[in-house]
Order: structure tokens, then sequence, then C-alpha cells
């Protein structure tokens, strides 16, 4: 594992424009970074600006309303400044992706075999006949049966969970050096949610690609994750190995997260809640976004925004009243 | 006597007619399904989609009717009932769904989807319905002035407490609840599962708990009823089920359950191979073709549902013989002392944290 992150965010933000003039602060000075053949959770509820995150990285989000800003350097680029045709180039190939659900990400259209070797054929040339052999790999390697039969099947002739490992192979079809899985088991059960997470280690660990995993699920956080980063209204709140993250959080919303899960040996009466809502993101509070939900704010988390500050070596928290075991022993 | 006895039940619907409208396939979604729940428990059904789990929950409503079985809620038999009779049945059991979205009509107010209830089962007088409409409010934890309001005024979370209410507002005996939380977040599930749980408590209700979330059914469930392609394999009390699974189908499932704990200790059975198809479900035991622990007996005989005169009830030819399973449900270690503290002192609210001293109930929260 080399010292140097194969992918680097840097001041990361991500503004939308409404047609109505109104701006939507999606993401806000996004500090990341992940190492070659390590993985990264990116945590946090519904509109914490983690798939937009992703897509930004992906060059995905649409250039008449997202106005982007900062950096993103990966493998010698700097994804933000790339021209579309080799931003082309290097998605699918070096850079790949995987969607919650296989269903729509598949061209009904198109047997799988014929999708997993547009793509080889599109970075790697070569024949079609050994694009095919390709394909028939790499289904073998997702553990597809009878792949030699699959290959030329439609996408509605196969269940959801192997419709997943299909992603899962047609991501992986050039090797790439970054993975990014946006709730790859959410819409699986729990039975195919162990088979796709037990293929994506075994897979980290031939190719020695890095994973960014993006979930709301902590269960899934804590059995991939070398690392984490909480997600709260458009910026990361804490950020932690993940042993740290689940045994001592930095971040009053990481614990209100962690209380709230139901917990298979420890049956609470009562789980934790986190009340009232997320801000409005057109307008952002001033201080501290989770100030009005936080039971620990203090007069001083309103007025300023606080930074994200390292509280123990490589685990960092957006709170000034960390390290909260002080608040608690 | 239980709430609720259902006996036999059986639904297949048709998949595939002839030219003459002939049923030429059908899929056995549910096949000879018996379970029983007392009035104020949870009884939950898990299983992996198109288990029939919630085929099971709309037979019990009479929402589809079934092709055989008996179903006797409050000892009347709900088969038997004529239109009259069913209607007022009604009154007595309510379902909630997954989505709330979509479950409440978009051009009515919460006022008018509250008041309709009342009004058609003629449960409270017209000039006392607002009354009644502001007290169930109050009872799911939104604010009486919000009657005024449309569902898209009000957040998913929001939007499954109105969904709530309106199955509270004929209160009815028991409550199906199809899925609840699977589409809210984790902050907004927990206050629903909390509210379920007091309305439980305060009310009363029986709760068939249909759910794929296995951690949720631990935490709500009195009794947890295991269903693979159409049949129970396994039917026990949910804290004797999740210390030692027995049926190897139920072991699989409850081994995959991802903790929040990073390195927990875990004896996970990834199932190999796919889910056979309802339409044709395998001869003798339907789980065989996926089994760890399958024999020749397994292929051609179905088990049937054995108790072991506890209350455990499993489907497998050699239950007997399997080996122990008291540590295939994945333990997480509940939470770390400082996270249990910070838990604690999160849940107490502002009072406590301020000051930065000693947490009031930080001590012991279980």
């Amino acid at each position: 594992m080399s010292t140097s992150p194969l992918i680097e965010i840097k001041d990361l933000r991500i503004r939308f424009h409404g047609d109505d003039g109104r701006v939507t602060h999606a993401v806000d000075s996004v500090d990341l970074s992940v190492a070659n053949g390590a993985t990264l959770g990116l945590v946090g509820e519904s509109g914490c600006g983690k798939s937009v995150t992703s897509l930004a990285i992906m060059g995905l989000l649409p250039k008449q309303s997202a106005e982007i800003s900062g950096a993103i350097r990966f493998d010698g680029f700097d994804l933000l400044k790339t021209p579309d045709q080799t931003l082309r180039d290097l998605r699918g190939n070096r850079l790949a992706m995987i969607f919650q659900e296989p269903m729509t990400s598949l061209n009904p259209s198109f047997t799988i075999g014929d999708q997993i070797i547009e793509t080889i054929l599109r970075h790697r040339g070569g024949s079609r006949r050994s694009a095919r052999d390709r394909a028939i790999e790499l289904l073998r390697r997702v553990h597809i049966p009878s792949p030699e039969r699959r290959v030329d099947e439609y996408p509605h002739k196969l269940s959801g969970g192997m419709r997943q490992r299909v992603m899962i192979a047609m991501a992986l079809a050039c090797d790439p050096r970054l993975l990014i899985a946006d709730e790859p088991t959410t819409a699986l059960d729990v039975t195919l949610q162990a088979q796709i997470l037990e293929l994506m280690r075994e897979l980290k660990a031939a190719s020695g690609a890095a994973i960014i995993l993006i979930t709301h699920d902590l269960g899934v956080v804590a059995e991939v994750c070398d690392e984490v980063a909480v997600m709260y209204a458009g910026e990361i709140v804490e950020r932690a190995p993940v042993d740290e993250l689940f045994s001592t959080p930095q971040h009053p919303y990481t614990v209100g997260l962690l209380g709230s899960i139901p917990r298979l040996d420890h049956r609470a009466e009562q789980l934790a809640t986190i009340e009232g809502m997320v801000p409005n993101m057109a307008q952002p509070p001033a201080g501290c976004r989770f100030a009005a939900r936080c039971p620990f704010v203090l007069d001083a988390c309103t007025r300023a925004p606080p930074p994200l500050v390292e509280i123990s070596p490589g685990h960092l928290s957006r709170c000034i009243r960390a390290p909260l075991e002080l608040l608690v022993s | 006597m239980a709430l609720l006895e259902v006996e036999g039940l059986v639904k297949h619907f048709v998949a595939e007619r002839s030219l003459f409208g002939r049923a030429l396939a059908h899929v056995k979604a549910v096949d000879g399904v018996s379970f029983s729940l007392e009035a104020g428990k949870t009884l939950a059904l898990v299983g992996e989609s198109g288990c029939g789990k919630s085929t099971v929950s709309r037979l019990v409503l009479r929402l589809i009717e079934p092709d055989a079985g008996t179903i006797r809620f409050d000892g009347r038999d709900l088969l038997s009932l004529d239109a009259g009779a069913l209607r007022a049945f009604r009154r007595e059991a309510q379902i909630i769904f997954q989505d709330p979205y979509a479950s409440l009509n978009p051009r009515m107010t919460v006022g008018q989807i509250l008041t309709e209830p009342l009004a058609l089962h003629d449960l409270v007088p017209p000039a006392q319905r607002r009354e009644r409409v502001a007290e169930i409010l109050r009872l799911v934890g939104l604010e009486p002035r919000l009657e005024r309001r449309y569902p898209h005024e009000f957040s998913g979370g929001q939007r499954q407490r109105i969904a709530i209410a309106r199955a509270l507002a004929v209160e009815p005996k028991l409550i199906i609840c199809d899925e609840p939380v699977s589409a809210l977040d984790v902050s907004i599930r927990s206050q629903i599962l909390n509210l379920l749980r007091e309305l439980q408590d305060r009310l009363g209700l029986a709760y068939i708990f249909v759910s794929h979330d296995l951690a949720v059914v631990k935490h709500i469930a009195d009794h947890v009823a295991v269903m693979n392609l159409g049949q129970i394999v396994e039917t026990a009390e949910a804290d004797a089920l999740f210390a030692a699974p027995r049926h190897p189908y139920s072991r699989a499932l409850l081994s995959a359950i991802p903790v929040p704990k990073p390195r927990a200790k875990s004896s996970r059975i990834v199932l190999q191979g796919e889910i056979p198809s309802a339409l044709n479900p395998p001869p003798g035991c339907r789980f065989h073709t996926r089994c760890p622990y399958v024999v020749d007996r397994c292929r051609s005989e179905m088990p049937q549902l054995v108790s072991d005169g506890i209350g455990h009830a499993t489907a497998c030819h050699r239950t007997s013989e399997l080996p122990s399973s008291a540590a295939i449900v994945p333990m997480d270690g509940g939470f770390s002392p400082v996270l249990e503290k910070l838990v604690a002192a999160f849940s107490a609210g502002p009072e406590a944290a301020r000051g930065g001293g000693v947490s009031p109930l930080g001590t012991d929260p279980a």
C-alpha cells in the first residue's frame, strides 16, 4: 500500500442552481482521500450529499445546473478540469461505479454479454471474440453459474442478486483502480447482501483496487470499510478509522446514528432518536449545521461554522465540543 | 384464546393461462401456513423477497381471498363473514404500508384523511370529530394544527406517523405493519419504532410485523415466523430464535445480518445458488437446493413443522442432528463503554449535556 493517496478530494463544493433561481448547497468543503487498496465508507442520510460527491468524482453531474469548485486529484488528473473526452476514457476503465438499482442501470434490450463486451472493446480494443472470452471470465469471477450460457441472456432473465453481480463484473471489466459503490446491497435481501459483500472483499484482495462505499447501513460499513467519513447536510462532520468511529465517535450526529440502530445483543426499550429536521440547504445555518438538533449544543455552536479538527491521529470531528468523552466522564 | 388463529392458509396465484382461460401454472405464494397471535403481542414474519410474507399479511385482512385454510379473529371465522360483517371487522384490523408517499391521498388534508374512517364507521358524532382528530394526532406525536396540511408538506417520517394515525383512528386490535420503516432513514426509523412500541404498550395493540431487516425484528417482535417459499420453516419466541436458530435456512438468514461493530465475531453461512422460483418450488423440503445439510430424504419428503413442546417449532428432517447454532447469530457486543454513555447523554437531551459535567443518565440506560 503506497502512502500517496490514489484519489484526493480538496475543498469540494457543489451548488445546484434551480429553475426558480434558488441555490442549494449540496456539498461544502469536502476533503477526502483514499489510499490504494483501502475502502472508505461514506455514510449519511438521504440528501446529505454522499451520492452527489460520488457523481462529481465520476463527472456525471449536469453541467447546466451544477456549479462545482475544488479539486479531485486521481492518477495524475484533476478530474474537475479534465476534458470530457479524457473523462470518458477514464470512466469504466480506471474509474468504475456500481449503483443501487441494477435493473435500471442495465440496458434491457441488450444481452449482459453485449454490455460487458462493449465496455471492454471501448477501453481495451482487441477482437470481439477475445472480449467475449473475457466477459465470460468476469462472470465466472463474480460467481455467476454457467457463465458461458448466461452471457447471452437479457437482464430481465436474471434475479436481483445476479444482476448486481453483472454490474460488478462490468465495473471490473477493465481492472479499475477505484471502484465507487453507491448502496450496492440496499435493494437486496440479507442473504444476497452477504454474498455481494463477500464478493467485494474477495475482489479487493485480488485486484488491490480502492473502494468508496456509499451507504446508510452502519452494519455494512463496520463489515467492509477501513475508514469512514460521516456526512451531514453537505459537510463531512467526522472522519475516522472504522474501529474508532464505532467505539469513540467524536461528533454528536454520529452518536445519534449509532444509538438509533437496533442492536442484536442489547435490547434497549427505547432507541435514540435525532429530533428535528435537516436544515434547508438553500439557506444553510450560520453556525454548525447540526446545532438545531444537537443535545450538546452551546451558544458558540450557532455563531460560527466549526472547523474539521483532528482529535486524535486520523480522527477528525467538526464539533467544538469534541473530544466528546470528556462530556460524560 | 388467541386474538388471531390462522390454520393451513393457502394462496396460489395463476401465473399463466391457456387460450381458453384454463390455469396452466401457479405461483404457490402461500402454501399451508399456520400461526396464532395473542392480543397485545407482536409476531414478525421474515424471509427473503417473494417468500410470501406480504401475501400472508393481506390474506389475514381478507384483502385477497385465500384458496384454503381458516382464519379466526377474536373467535369469529373470518372467511364466512358477509360484506357487512367484513366491514365491521375492518375496524378491528388495520394495515400500514412501506411507502408513506404512496399510501396517503395527495388531494386530502390530514384532517380529512383522519376524519374519513371516523365517519365511515360512524365512530364519533360529527360535532366531536375534530376533537378526536386532534387527539389522534397528538397520540402519534404530531401537532393538531397540522390537520389543515396536505401530505406533500410532510417528511417521510411524518407521513408514516399520519399513516399510523389513520390506522389508529378506528381503534383497532390488530395492525399489520408491512415493512413500515424500510423506506425511512436510520434516525427517523428509530422514531417510528419507538412510537409503534409505545402505542402497543398504551393501547394493547397486536402487530403482525413484516420485515426483511432482522435487527429491527429482534428489537420489536415477541414471536418470529421464518418463511421460505410460501411456508413457515421455523417459528419461536424472538429471543429463543436469535439465541439459537434451528432450521438451516434461519441459521443462514440470521448469520448474514451485518452488525455495526468492526471485526465482530461471526460464523456466517453464505448460501450458494439462487432462490428457487415459487412457480416451480423444489420437491421435498423447499430449501434443499441451497441447504448445506441436505440428505436424500430432504429431496423427496416435505418436512412438517414440529414443535419441541415449549413453543419452538422447526420444519426440518435433521433438526436433532444439526450442530449447535449457539454462535451463529453475530454478536456486536453492544456499545463500547464510552458510546453507551454518549448515547445516554444524547438521548437525555440538552439539559443533561450542558455544562460538560457528569451526565445524570450516563450510568445505566439498559
